[in-house]
């Protein structure tokens, strides 16, 4: 190949022979690993190179004991289906790391003595093989086009108009059976169009069965609460209404966060009609997207929602201070009972959590009929 | 032992009563050496295909014990910290799943792993294709058909996602629910529809669950088919190299090489698989709760395909939009709405149309049949980082919370920096990959044209020292010499100075400087470069010209 | 020099340093996420026998920011009617005596001088002051006397939002976190609930009864010490580190495996 190879074989005293760190002379000038990196691009004979028997007799023990492994694993896995029990997390455990390690030591050992196999004992292939553009030859195209007009005009499709305008009449509504068929789908019987006047209307604008105002449940202990007991300033709550604690649909709208605040520390965005003593509820139900903006920071105020970051000030109103939910979380009127038990006082002003197309500006709504929103 | 002389008896019996049946040798006498080309990369794509095939065996498993109903029970199973806790059916089945089915835990992670193996296969996959140009002529349909499975893989991911019915996928659930319900006019009647009346209802599992087991795996196996089927016959692409050409195919046969090669990957991607549902905890369903609309966990967050969907969502200033007033209708929840389809629509329908607007902007319509390397068309491959920038930095959000948590980072200022880096980011990368680009190409030049540096350093009579240049081996240069200069729309204007036809008007304009800016050669192979001009002059007159070109 | 050389070009030595990498990776990734355990010493109930000592103490080491009789400055809230429960919260997790201000104080370790008696002497002074809620007792706050499974119901009524599904904390605004809850012992935890400490709110024993907080306590515990049946945990994050594994370790092997499956070895002739 070459000039240079020759150039350093010439006894040249002013040319060192070798400087360090470079390969010997003689030595292939490019490293493996470059070679290799390319490596997709050649270094392959054409045709099929068989592999030198001695090593591939090697290779052979090795696939060999590969697939043993493989076996075993097998086995073992059978084996600790029957030993290894289920139940507890311990057990559970027990059982997962046994069957998971037997099937991966399994699988792992068959896919690996392929490779081996493929690598070592397999000739190495390079075969070429044409490739031809993808488009027919033109006489086959004609063929087919000549043979696409004479059919469609033995059928008379094209000749006899009344007959294809009412074949594609009579497939118009056979198109939209399956839409029509899925219009029962919400299951409320209503008129699609009223199906925003149940998303503006919450439980906690009705009296229980027996006529009582609807008291507000601690979640989790199924308890009334005084309003004197939630007496900690800082202190809070997730509130569901009485008589629905376990129903979703009505927990899904209903959920209130109740605060306890030191008056002192309400501002002008809070209605305070609406609050007890410094208690104030709010819709736990973001206005972003609906998940339970619950995240309550005592010093600050914040209520945080953990989904996408909506935050609001607990203390003025719950306006939106940073995130992307657009509105403030609903304040629902709260008062006592003759019991001193928290009772709703009536529902929320405004639709609770995401918005939707019908909604409009219900805040605005309700300041014009005369409340606060 | 000794090797075949010819069929043995127990292959030749069957097969010939298929034959006589089926006609099948004229097939296999054309397609059992199908050629493959071999690159590390090429097998991407079976790592989607065989996370599918795992799917559906570990999913047809775990239909068997589960109860896709949301009918209200008290847990009785073997987990003690839940027992006597009312649930959904479906949760109590998932939890008999994972704590009373022997292996039924080991199938559970292993069908979560394989799911996100699933979607991360597929992009890759189709990272690779995009980077090498493979969607060019005449692959077009099998890039769409590839589209389509990612979406509906998103799909289907998102119907898994919700069936136990934990904390966790009530909360995707309800986020669904969330945006289903901001879509303008029709946004109260998709949610009712699907929910079967106000959320959650009792309905959305069974649903959920039809479309899951049922009608998108259905299509994806049809299309994963389809897209197998058009490879077959459009026979793969493959690298540059030496002896390999737009006309040939050089590899590997079906039979017996890839046939192995392909089983032992799909080994691979089962052991990993198995593997990390051995090791790795994942969806620990119990320990997030039953679901409820009232309560949330800290970190709540969907899979990681889902995640950049998520830092949208975070990202995203507050705009909302009442256009008729207090009046009952006109509601933009564009705070929603924006960031919930428009990252989503721009990703997709961009990449559903690229193949499309670069061949319009190149005007080439020849077959490609070698993938081109990223570096050779520069410009795609700063699009296409670009487009993982921006993917990126939504992704990264999504998770802000948990990264603020563990890094102590202020989560406001993960939201701040997110508004700008998801702008900021895709023109940086574009420039940075830009200038990337052409470097490699330079250097692949200066390999062509100069050689490689052997590391020999020699001192010239004047006391000069140079380095000694070697030339590349064959196939490296054969593999840098497929480099072919990316087209471009005629350009000449006919002599009285009229552009060529297709390029007047406005967009025929835009259209001519698109083109000439995203073709054309940019760093030639040859004479490339006025580096070599130095050297032989410090070689100086009357010494061998020791640089090789060819 | 030639023999490092070699190596470089040594047709291993690409997947060597894929792996070193991986581990890299994973190596700084465990220790962002690592569970740290829990810490068990449940702490001594403070008794109320020497308010003069606690007095001293309280001059020598916190009077600086919350003055001299605890009335409070402009660095420190006051400390009338916080209770020895709020003392033995805020010293035995070691964020009193702060050291800094910032957006939070954080748990650290506990200053040579502060032991369960100067904690107890302390939290005797402070609650002779102005009353407010005491330590508890070791059976108010015994995992082993609570019912964990209806603990978990209020759990995740009231808890996991800041703290997560497991305690594994989470983020809130402008840099504040809720705490990992797997290093608080069953005490600290029942103080922090009728406390309310820093940001968090207050629970107290009038609407959350002191049984109910057992109850949680025994979840909190229970959940904290099982094993978990899947293989490692991932921090019990949920999603964020499934999909980090996926990518890292799950893609990162296939393509390893892809490599090795299509590597060719150069003729060596």
């Amino acid at each position: 190949m070459t000039d240079n190879e020759h150039e350093i074989e010439q006894p040249d005293e002013r040319v060192p022979k070798r400087v360090i760190g470079t390969p010997p002379p003689g030595t292939p000038m490019l490293g493996e690993a470059e070679a290799r990196d390319a490596g997709d691009a050649g270094g392959e004979t054409p045709g099929i190179t068989l592999q030198d028997e001695k090593r591939a007799s090697g290779a052979e023990k090795l696939v060999a004991l590969c697939f043993l492994l493989a076996f075993l694993g097998g086995v073992a896995f059978l084996v600790s289906y029957v030993v290894f029990q289920v139940g507890s997390p311990e057990a559970t455990g027990v059982s997962n790391l046994a069957l998971g390690s037997s099937l991966t030591v399994a699988v792992l050992g068959l896919a690996v003595g392929i490779v081996v196999w493929v690598r070592q004992i397999m000739p190495k292939y390079a075969l070429v093989q044409e490739r031809h553009l993808m488009v027919s030859g033109e006489d086959d195209r004609e063929v087919v086009a000549d043979t696409f007009v004479e059919g469609a005009n033995e059928s008379g499709f094209v000749k006899r108009k009344m007959m294809r305008r009412t074949l594609l009449l009579a497939a118009a509504p056979l198109g939209l059976i399956p839409l029509i068929l899925l219009r029962d789908l919400d299951n409320t019987k209503m008129k699609a169009t009223s199906f925003n006047k149940l998303l503006r209307h919450t439980v906690w604008g009705e009296k229980t069965v027996e006529g009582q105002p609807r008291r507000l449940i601690v979640e989790g202990t199924g308890q009334p609460i005084r309003a004197a007991d939630f007496n900690s300033p800082g202190g809070i709550l997730s509130i569901v209404p009485e008589g629905y604690e376990h129903d979703l649909n009505v927990l899904a709208k209903a959920t209130l966060i109740l605060i306890k605040f030191r008056p002192e520390e309400l501002k002008s965005g809070v209605n305070k009609n609406w609050t007890h003593d410094g208690i104030v509820a709010y819709s736990k139900i973001c206005t972003h997207v609906g998940c339970p903006a619950a995240l309550y920071e005592q010093t600050t105020h914040h209520i945080l929602c953990p989904c996408h970051q909506s935050t609001f000030d607990a203390a003025d109103g719950a306006k939106v201070i940073f995130g992307p939910a657009a509105r403030p979380l609903p304040q629902l009127p709260i008062t006592v009972d003759n019991e001193g038990f928290l009772v709703a006082a009536g529902d929320f002003p405004v639709p609770v959590g995401p918005s939707y197309w019908e909604r409009g500006d219900a805040e605005a709504e309700a300041r014009a009929k005369g409340g606060q929103a | 032992m000794s090797e075949l002389t010819t069929v043995p008896k127990a292959v030749g019996g069957p097969s010939n009563w298929l034959d006589e049946r089926l006609g099948g040798a004229n097939f296999l006498k054309r397609n059992l050496r199908k050629v493959f080309p071999d690159h590390w990369s090429f097998l991407l794509g079976e790592i989607a295909l065989y996370s599918f095939i795992i799917l559906l065996l570990t999913g047809t498993f775990l239909t068997f014990w589960f109860k896709p109903s949301m009918e209200h029970v008290l847990y009785d199973g073997s987990y003690a910290p839940l027992q006597g806790v009312g649930m959904s059916a479906a949760y109590a089945s998932s939890l008999e799943i994972s704590f009373d089915v022997r292996g039924g835990l080991l199938m559970r992670q292993m069908h979560h792993w394989a799911a996100l193996l699933f979607i991360a296969g597929m992009m890759v996959h189709m990272l690779r294709v995009f980077f090498t140009g493979a969607y060019r002529k005449p692959r077009e349909i099998n890039w769409i058909i590839g589209i389509l499975l990612l979406t509906l893989a998103l799909a289907e991911g998102l119907t898994g996602y919700s069936l136990p019915d934990d904390l966790l996928s009530g909360a995707g659930a309800r986020i669904t629910q969330g945006v289903a319900i901001s879509l303008p006019l029709v946004g109260t009647y998709v949610s009712f529809f699907l929910f079967g009346g106000e959320y959650p209802g009792t309905d959305l599992i069974s649903r959920f669950y039809a479309l899951h087991i049922l009608l998108i795996p259905g299509i994806l196996l049809a299309l994963i088919s389809a897209h197998l089927v058009l490879m077959w016959v459009q026979k793969h692409t493959q690298m540059p190299g030496k002896g390999r050409a737009n006309t040939n195919v050089v590899g590997a046969p079906f039979y017996p090489a890839f046939m192995a090669k392909a089983g032992a990957y799909f080994l691979f991607t089962l052991a990993v698989v198995a593997g990390l549902s051995t090791f790795a905890q994942i969806n620990p369903i119990w320990i997030y709760g039953p679901y409820t609309p009232a309560d949330i966990s800290a970190g709540s967050q969907p899979d990681w395909y889902m995640g950049f969907l998520e830092g949208s969502l975070r990202i995203m200033p507050a705009w909302e939009i009442n256009m008729f007033g207090t009046a009952h209708a006109g509601t933009l929840p564009l705070s929603v709405i924006i960031p919930a389809l428009l990252p989503l629509g721009l990703v997709m329908t961009g990449l559903a149309l690229y193949p499309f607007l670069e061949r319009w902007i190149t005007g080439d319509h020849r077959e490609h049949h070698m993938a081109e390397r990223p570096r050779n068309n520069p410009h795609r491959t700063s699009i296409g980082m670009a487009g993982i920038s921006f993917y990126g930095v939504l992704w990264l959000l999504g998770a802000n919370d948990e990264i603020s948590a563990f890094f102590h980072i202020n989560l406001n200022w993960t939201t701040y920096a997110g508004r700008v880096l998801v702008f900021a980011a895709p023109v940086l990368a574009y420039i940075i990959t830009y200038r990337i680009c052409l470097g490699l190409q330079r250097s692949d030049a200066e390999v062509v044209s100069h050689g490689v540096e052997s590391g020999v350093i020699k001192r010239l009579p004047h006391g000069e020292f140079i380095e000694i240049h070697t030339p590349p081996a064959e196939d490296i240069e054969a593999h840098v010499r497929g480099k072919e200069p990316v087209a471009m729309l005629p350009m000449a204007e006919d002599p009285s100075g009229i552009p060529h036809k297709g390029m007047r008007g406005p967009i025929g304009k835009l259209r001519a400087r698109m083109s000439k800016a995203y073709g054309g050669e940019k760093i030639p192979l040859v004479d490339g470069h006025g580096h070599e001009e130095e050297e032989r002059a410090a070689v100086g007159p009357g010494e061998e010209d020791h640089t090789l070109t060819r | 020099m030639t023999r490092i050389t070699a190596w470089r070009r040594h047709p291993l030595a690409r997947y060597a340093v894929l792996i070193l990498a991986l581990a890299l990776v994973g190596t700084a990734y465990a220790t962002f996420v690592q569970v740290s355990k829990p810490a068990d010493a449940a702490l001594a109930s403070g008794k109320v026998d020497d308010v003069a000592n606690g007095k001293s103490l309280f001059q020598a080491h916190c009077a600086s920011c919350h003055g001299l009789n605890a009335e409070g400055t402009s660095t420190g809230p006051t400390l009338i009617g916080v209770g020895a429960a709020s003392v033995d919260f805020q010293m035995s997790t070691g964020r009193m005596p702060a050291s800094n201000p910032g957006a939070q104080v954080p748990r650290k370790p506990l200053p040579e001088w502060v032991d369960s008696d100067s904690i107890s002497d302390i939290a005797a002074y402070v609650q002779s002051l102005g009353g407010g809620p005491t330590v508890p007792s070791g059976d108010q706050v015994d995992p082993a006397l609570g019912d964990a499974a209806k603990g978990g119901e209020l759990f995740r009524a009231n808890c996991i939002q800041c703290h997560n599904w497991a305690g594994a904390g989470g983020a809130l605004t402008r840099g504040k976190y809720a705490p990992n809850l797997n290093e608080s012992s069953p005490t600290q935890i029942y103080e922090a609930m009728v406390t309310g400490p820093q940001a968090m709110p207050v629970f107290n024993d009038t609407t959350i009864t002191p049984e109910e907080k057992r109850n949680m306590i025994a979840y909190i515990v229970q959940v904290r010490e099982q094993t978990d049946p899947g293989g490692f945990a991932l921090g019990r994050i949920g999603p964020v580190t499934e999909g980090l594994v996926a990518w890292v370790v799950g893609i990162l092997a296939l393509v390893l495996a892809a490599i090795w499956i299509t590597a060719k070895k150069r003729q060596k002739s």
